[in-house]
């Protein structure tokens, strides 16, 4: 079987990443942008368990849980806020929310 | 003995009722301010005389009498303790001081009765006389620049002390700053004097000057500047211009500050620095050419002057200038003579002026006096003795002193022909004006409005001090007497050990014995000597026939000979030619230089422009906050990007 | 020998390809569901480098929970299509490139770290890892553990009061 070295799964998680935080800035719905968060979480567990492959230890596959039990907890509450929003206001772009405008 | 171990209580006590005074005299009635100030005055001048009893019972080894109080300033090398001594030209301008101070006191009782800030008067004169008697006491020359700046200090406190008006609050800034010119230079003297002989205090620089020979350029430097100060302080060329203006203060301070004791500090000092000064005779040749020279100009323009003070006020300057000239010719005891005699009778001037002002009603100006012979006895009696003193009338203290300054000058040890012959001029216009000013104020008619000006003589307070001064101004000179008849000067035996302690020794001996009195120079010189009287009676004898017995001549030469008179009235214009050289182009310098230049543009422009760029960043800086989630995702995205590039960089500076 | 290989490559694109699907697309859902593909696919991957538990959890939690729940909101909340306008001159000008260059770097950077030279095998990395990661999870981790159970707790906790209907 031919071996894929671990830096291609690196750069594969790199372009991930950078996907994400072009959706992040790029968009305006907030769901999307939310979804884009998660893109980058992803992207992120790629790099860890290359990571503990290539150092053949197992650390990195627990944080990979942590981190995907967090972006749990994380997408609830925020899903929770977003719906609020959507109830108080009429549009869920997130051009309108400049409350913080000085 | 008491006093002698303490002589800072001569200091405390003025001090004590200058601060009394000043701090609680507002709310007092005048009776407790006046036995504060004249109390404290009168303590200090019983001091003196216990002082004087004293030091009559020490032995010439102990004397300087020197008291050592604490140490004021140590910086490496330059130490300087508050130190006072005491010898016998101490003795002479303590007693002067005191006694002349005390008087004046008392007559500002009855002269200032009327008068607003009564008590801020009398702390200020309190606080001049602690000055005063601080610089004659010190023992090396920091301490006397105190009493120096001191008085400086009361003097523009006093010649300003109605200082909501203009001419009074620009007279006082004049003589601060002219003095200020003239202590310059002294400061840098003072310098010079520790550069060269390592100390400052007057026991070391005169043990110092009198073991090792001193190059003459340093002394004559030294000399110059320190006369420099004196000029500014006594009023001499060119210096002078403050002391006339100086007349805008109360009478009282004309006659204690700038008459018997504040102007004499010069006189005091070119004595009190006798070993450098007659160690380097160009200063002295300096010192006595300004003297005579403003003896001469200043009698000048007191000629016409028609204010009552002004007139003194010129004749002061003179006067000081004779006492310069004494020193300058090596007779530093015939200055100091008539340094004290001057105090007693240009103090009692002065006072019966204010005397003659007071009866007047504020009236200054003689020509609009006359007749008030009858009116104010008491004050025209002691003025006429006053002027006879001061004219040179034989019998009166100031021939005595006045005498022997022109005798020193014309046959002394530094004889100078030339400055004889001024200072005879001076005496002769002295006399002349002097009478002028007694016939004009008090003889012939009244040429003033009877009905609304009731002249009445002064209160006792202020006629007792004005006899006891007129005592003083006829006896105050028979020290001296016994010498016209071949015998010897007291005052000048009294003074002697100050003068000769470390005087140089005398070049050419022989010179001076070898001149008998056979040769036709001497017999001339000898000749000579009773001029002075000869133009004293002159000057009284002109004045008569010019104020009394027709009294229209002044007049007519005044028209004739308009373009003299003129400048004589308006003070040769110095003022003006000051004004034009001096003060206008300092006023652009400060206006336009440094007010506009340094203060606005660039210390306001600092402040002000930090405040801007503040702003301006703040402004731009504000901008971040948009409301705009997606402008701060982007600005996270940098900040995360520039993060993980600084790690990097670590992680590549560790690695290689 | 080419199997892995063959997997690799259509995973990864299928990978990118959802991501770029998730931005282009302008409905909510159609990116919810390009993100599930990319989940799919990174399990996959994970099968690949030998992490059988941590395929089953993303399969199982990420796709499986935490995107249907993003669905069950999009369908709820009835969003419209997003328009085109652009605000935020920043996250034109600056973004993307921005974007691109962290892409570029953070792989130049990942690919030459040193554990990068390693070598990803197909095997799974110990026989039987789940039971040593459970081991490790109980043992070393046992407090971060216990932390996100209650981290949950909270979450669950806030996301009901905030839903709640005002009374």
């Amino acid at each position: 079987m031919s071996v894929i070295p671990v830096s291609w799964y690196l750069v594969l998680s790199a372009i991930l990443f950078g996907l994400g935080v072009v959706a992040f800035v790029f968009k305006r719905n907030v769901i999307t942008i939310f979804m884009s968060i998660e893109l980058m979480l992803n992207a992120v567990n790629l790099a860890f368990v290359a990571f503990a492959r290539a150092h053949n230890q197992l650390d990195g596959l627990v944080f990979v849980f942590f981190v995907i039990v967090v972006a749990a907890a994380e997408a609830a509450v925020g899903l929770a806020i977003v719906i609020m929003l959507a109830q108080h206001r009429q549009s869920l772009s997130v051009e309108r929310e400049n409350l913080l405008k000085f | 003995m008491p006093i002698l171990d303490h002589l800072w209580i001569i200091l405390a006590l003025p001090l004590a009722g200058a601060a009394i005074n000043g701090l609680f005299g507002k709310r007092w009635p005048q009776s407790a301010v006046n036995s504060v100030a004249v109390g404290s005055v009168t303590l200090a001048f019983l001091a003196v005389a216990e002082l004087v009893r004293e030091f009559t019972l020490l032995a010439p080894d102990q004397i300087p009498y020197v008291g050592r109080y604490f140490t004021w300033m140590v910086a490496g090398p330059f130490k300087v303790d508050f130190s006072l001594q005491v010898d016998q030209l101490t003795v002479v301008m303590l007693l002067t001081v005191s006694f002349v101070g005390m008087l004046i006191h008392i007559y500002s009782t009855g002269y200032m009765a009327h008068e607003g800030g009564y008590y801020r008067f009398f702390s200020y004169l309190n606080l001049f006389m602690f000055f005063m008697l601080t610089l004659v006491m010190a023992a090396n020359l920091i301490v006397m620049f105190v009493g120096w700046e001191g008085v400086g200090l009361c003097s523009y406190l006093l010649i300003g002390f109605w200082f909501l008006k203009k001419s009074a609050a620009d007279a006082g800034k004049k003589a601060f700053i002219t003095t200020r010119v003239g202590d310059f230079g002294f400061t840098v003297g003072v310098l010079l004097v520790f550069a060269t002989f390592g100390s400052i205090d007057f026991s070391a620089i005169f043990k110092a000057v009198a073991a090792n020979p001193i190059s003459e350029v340093t002394l004559t430097t030294i000399c110059i500047l320190l006369f420099t100060g004196a000029i500014g302080k006594s009023a001499q060329l060119p210096l002078y211009v403050w002391l006339p203006d100086a007349m805008e203060g109360p009478t009282p301070v004309s006659a204690l500050i700038h008459a018997a004791t504040m102007v004499t500090a010069g006189v005091y000092m070119v004595a009190r620095m006798n070993p450098l000064f007659s160690r380097a005779p160009i200063a002295m040749l300096v010192v006595a050419i300004v003297g005579a020279v403003t003896a001469f100009y200043s009698a000048t323009i007191g000629l016409v002057q028609t204010d009552i003070k002004k007139v003194l006020a010129y004749s002061t300057v003179s006067q000081l200038g004779y006492m310069f000239l004494a020193c300058g010719v090596g007779s530093y005891a015939a200055g100091i003579f008539h340094l004290m005699t001057h105090a007693f009778f240009k103090g009692l001037l002065f006072l019966a002026a204010g005397s003659v002002i007071h009866a007047m009603g504020g009236e200054q100006d003689m020509m609009k006096m006359g007749g008030l012979r009858s009116k104010i006895p008491i004050t025209y009696w002691t003025m006429f003795i006053a002027t006879l003193a001061i004219a040179g009338i034989p019998g009166f203290a100031g021939f005595f002193s006045k005498d022997e300054i022109l005798e020193a000058a014309k046959s002394g040890p530094n004889a100078n022909l030339i400055l004889w012959v001024l200072g005879v001029a001076g005496a002769a216009l002295t006399s002349f004006y002097m009478f002028r000013l007694v016939f004009l104020t008090f003889f012939g008619k009244p040429r003033y409005d009877e009905h609304h000006i009731h002249v009445h003589e002064s209160p006792k307070n202020m006629t007792i001090p004005l006899v006891i001064l007129a005592i003083f101004s006829i006896f105050g000179g028979w020290f001296a007497a016994p010498k016209l008849i071949g015998g010897i000067d007291y005052f000048e035996k009294f003074l002697a050990p100050v003068f000769s302690m470390y005087a140089p020794p005398m070049a050419e001996p022989a010179h001076v014995l070898a001149e008998s009195t056979a040769s036709p120079e001497m017999e001339l010189l000898t000749a000579l000597t009773g001029v002075p009287v000869i133009v004293a009676v002159l000057g009284l004898l002109v004045a008569w026939w010019l104020y009394i017995k027709s009294p229209e001549t002044p007049k007519r030469w005044a028209q004739s000979l308009r373009g003299l008179y003129l400048l004589l009235l308006n003070k040769y214009y110095v003022d003006e030619i000051y004004a034009a050289l001096f003060v206008r182009p300092l006023l652009w310098l400060s206006t336009n230089v440094l007010w506009h230049g340094v203060d606005e543009g660039v210390i306001d422009g600092v402040v002000n422009g930090s405040a801007r760029v503040a702003r301006a960043s703040g402004g731009q800086l504000r901008r971040l906050q948009s409301g705009n989630t997606r402008s701060y995702a982007s600005w996270v995205l940098i900040g995360a990007i520039g993060f993980s590039v600084l790690l990097i960089a670590l992680y590549v500076k560790v690695v290689h | 020998m080419i199997l892995p290989l063959i997997i690799f490559s259509l995973c990864a694109l299928l990978a990118v390809g959802g991501a770029v699907a998730l931005i282009l697309s302008r409905e909510p859902i159609h990116s919810a569901l390009a993100l599930i593909l990319v989940m799919v696919s990174l399990a996959v991957l994970y099968l690949l480098l030998g992490a059988p538990f941590v395929a089953a959890v993303q399969i199982i939690v990420y796709a499986g929970a935490i995107m249907v729940l993003f669905v069950f909101v999009i369908m709820l909340l009835n969003m419209e299509a997003e328009e085109r306008t652009d605000f935020s001159k920043i996250a034109k000008f600056v973004g993307v490139p921005l974007g691109l260059v962290l892409i570029v770097w953070a792989a130049y950077w990942l690919a030459h770290s040193p554990a990068a030279s390693a070598m990803g095998t197909g095997a799974a990395m110990e026989p039987s890892s789940t039971r040593e990661l459970s081991k490790q999870l109980f043992r070393q981790y046992l407090f971060p553990f216990e932390a996100t159970s209650i981290l949950i707790l909270i979450a669950l906790l806030g996301a009901l009061v905030m839903a709640r209907k005002e009374e």
